[in-house]
């Protein structure tokens, strides 16, 4: 696959504060990219020099093998983790405000049907819920047909089922070979939807790469869990590593059929026992550490 | 400057505007309301200017030349301690005893200086001045109000219309998904001002013929000439709401800004009472704001029948001022 967007070097400072430092991404044509990282690691940041919201004070970037131009802005669709919009106003209204911005613009039925906009179109966009009104700006981020969709948090806050229902939305977009770059906190979200996806702290990338060739490259081992109660008091296991949560138990081991003989050894009860893969969310707490960021 | 951009976002604060029942509502009515309160205050015999408290029976004096000056409202009180607790307070401006021909007044109150000077006077011969008629047209009080208060309405909006709005918008993060568009700050900035401009001119107008039909007032000049004040007034107006709203990031802020700008130009430009005597160097700070030009070029033409040649100074203090804001505001304009 082409670059579509590539960084090199990148850097901003803040007041002597560097929020990215030296950031190199790839970013191909086609693929939905992820970018995570706790709190104030420079994400946000990051993707505001990729929108073109922010100026770097080093490093490049370029689109299609270019330096942004005037071009790129009409090239993009973005939507902000929050926007607000005018009030007074519809969601087709505004969709016809924002579409008159492009010299190209989708027509509105077009954008109603792939963001499920029928039933509150004309409605007041103060009358919105959450969900809907990321539906409505994630169709605002689609008026002009953009080669590259910006996604900034776009289910924050949204209840699981509207969670889903926009995935599914994302997945169509996906499916119309367009260009997406999401950020999210939920590494869920990262698994289902991201080819790619790029892991940054302190400014930097620390690992970057397809989620499952990162989960490989990291992890070896699966995750036996079970219940504190079920698990007596500090119980080392041979060759396997044993993290005690709240209420359960995490027991860490390449060897499931060695670590279940050891338990059952012990008389521990398996009965709620359950077994499942390493996931993002291991690797993301792996890779930044389990402290409280603000 | 894109024309299809321009357009766009000016329909969508002109709906943003007009469907905002509660601001549109509060726009045309706080003027009507305050013009017609006054009509209501200055009509009938006239508002009394000083209030005399008279202990026991102000019979003893009748015919007195004092008991009948005009403008005088002469109330009967009870008890003479409480009485001078209000001369005190400045809730009466003076009181009198016509029984022992004593009276009180407040050393420190201007007005009690002023009735004093009545009462004296009043009571000796008045017949040493002849008295003298102004000519010229005789214009009631909320003749000569009703412009200053039409052009602080316009202030108001112009100010707040753009200068908040900006502000407000920039807060919730509009400006910034606006700046991901290939909207360009001078089509953003040119829609906002255009809409604001036509609504306050259209407010306006409408204020002006609804206050006219139950109120009349004199039109001695050209309805074009005002016209054309009011216009170049609204733009000084709002590209000085632009300069505060250029960076601006707190809408608390904005609201003081906007306060600290419109409320000195309220008291100096002389809406409610006329700036003669007022110290110089207040007078000349008064010329300052674009509102003094837009209220002695209104009641120029209003009340004077001036014609735009007679009032040449005050449209082109208004351009320069105009073209000054807004290039100020355009250099501080930033999206975030």
């Amino acid at each position: 696959m082409p670059a579509l967007l590539e960084t090199h070097g990148l850097v901003k400072h803040f007041r002597g504060v560097k929020a990215v430092d030296g950031v190199n991404l790839t970013i191909n044509a086609g693929c939905c990219f992820g970018l995570l990282g706790p709190n104030g690691a420079g994400k946000t940041t990051t993707v505001e020099l990729l929108e073109g919201i922010q100026q770097p004070t080093g490093g490049a970037i370029c689109y299609q093998g270019e330096p942004l131009g005037p071009r790129f802005r009409q090239d993009i669709g973005i939507m902000f983790q929050s926007t607000a919009l005018q009030d007074h106003v519809t969601g087709r209204e505004n969709l016809r405000m924002f579409g008159h911005f492009y010299p190209r613009a989708l027509p509105i039925a077009e954008l109603a049907e792939t963001c499920a906009l029928g039933d509150f179109l004309d409605r007041d966009t103060r009358k919105l819920s959450g969900g809907q009104r990321q539906r409505l700006l994630l169709a605002i981020a689609l008026v002009n047909d953009p080669e590259l969709l910006f996604l900034d948090e776009p289910t924050t806050g949204l209840d699981p089922q509207a969670r889903r229902n926009f995935w599914e939305l994302i997945h169509r977009i996906k499916a119309r070979g367009k260009t997406v770059l999401l950020t999210t906190h939920y590494m869920e979200e990262a698994y289902h939807l991201c080819d790619e996806i790029a892991i940054m702290d302190h400014g930097r990338i620390i690992a970057q790469g397809s989620p499952r060739e990162l989960l490989a490259a990291h992890f070896d081992d699966v995750v036996l869990q079970l219940p504190l109660a079920d698990f007596p008091a500090p119980t080392p296991l041979a060759s396997h590593t044993v993290i005690q949560g709240r209420d359960t138990v995490e027991i860490l081991t390449c060897d499931v059929n060695a670590a279940i003989q050891e338990l059952l050894a012990r008389n521990i009860s398996l009965a709620r026992l359950q077994i499942r893969p390493r996931t993002l969310e291991d690797l993301f707490l792996e890779l930044t550490g389990r402290e409280l960021r603000s | 400057m894109n024309g299809r951009r321009f357009w766009a976002v000016f329909i969508c604060r002109n709906r943003e505007f007009l469907r905002d029942r509660s601001a549109l509502t509060w726009n045309l009515l706080f003027p009507v309301s305050l013009i017609a309160g006054f009509a209501f205050a200055f009509s009938g015999p006239g508002l009394d200017l000083y209030k005399v408290g008279v202990l026991g029976d102000a019979s003893v004096w009748q015919g007195s030349a004092f008991f009948t000056t005009r403008y005088i409202q002469f109330i009967p009180v009870v008890g003479q301690s409480l009485a001078l607790t209000k001369v005190e307070r400045h809730q009466l401006d003076m009181l009198i005893d016509p029984v022992s021909r004593r009276y009180w007044i407040n050393d420190e109150a201007p007005k009690g200086y002023v009735l004093e000077r009545v009462l004296r006077g009043s009571e000796r011969a008045a017949s040493l001045f002849s008295k003298q008629t102004v000519s010229g047209r005789a214009i009631r009080y909320v003749d000569w109000v009703m412009p200053g208060v039409l052009a602080m309405n316009m202030m108001f909006g112009c100010l707040f219309g753009v200068g908040y709005v900006i502000v407000r918008y920039r807060k919730n993060g509009m400006l910034k998904r606006l700046k991901a568009t290939p909207l360009t700050p001078l089509e953003f900035l040119a829609a906002q001002v255009t809409s604001r401009l036509w609504l306050t001119l259209a407010t306006t107008v409408v204020v002006f013929i609804g206050t006219n039909q139950f109120i009349g007032f004199p039109m001695h000049g050209s309805y074009f000439d005002l016209f054309l004040v009011c216009l170049v007034g609204a733009i000084s107006l709002i590209s000085l709401g632009l300069i505060v709203a250029a960076r601006t990031t707190s809408e608390e802020l904005a609201a003081g800004l906007l306060n600290l700008l419109s409320w000195p130009m309220t008291f100096l430009s002389g809406v409610w009472f006329s700036l003669e005597g007022v110290h110089p160097f207040l007078q000349q700070c008064a010329q300052l704001a674009p509102l003094t030009h837009i209220i002695d070029a209104a009641r120029a033409i209003m009340l004077d029948g001036a014609g735009l040649s007679d009032v040449s100074g005050h449209l082109l203090a208004l351009t320069v001022m105009s073209l000054g804001f807004m290039a100020v505001g355009a250099w501080l304009f930033r999206w975030e």
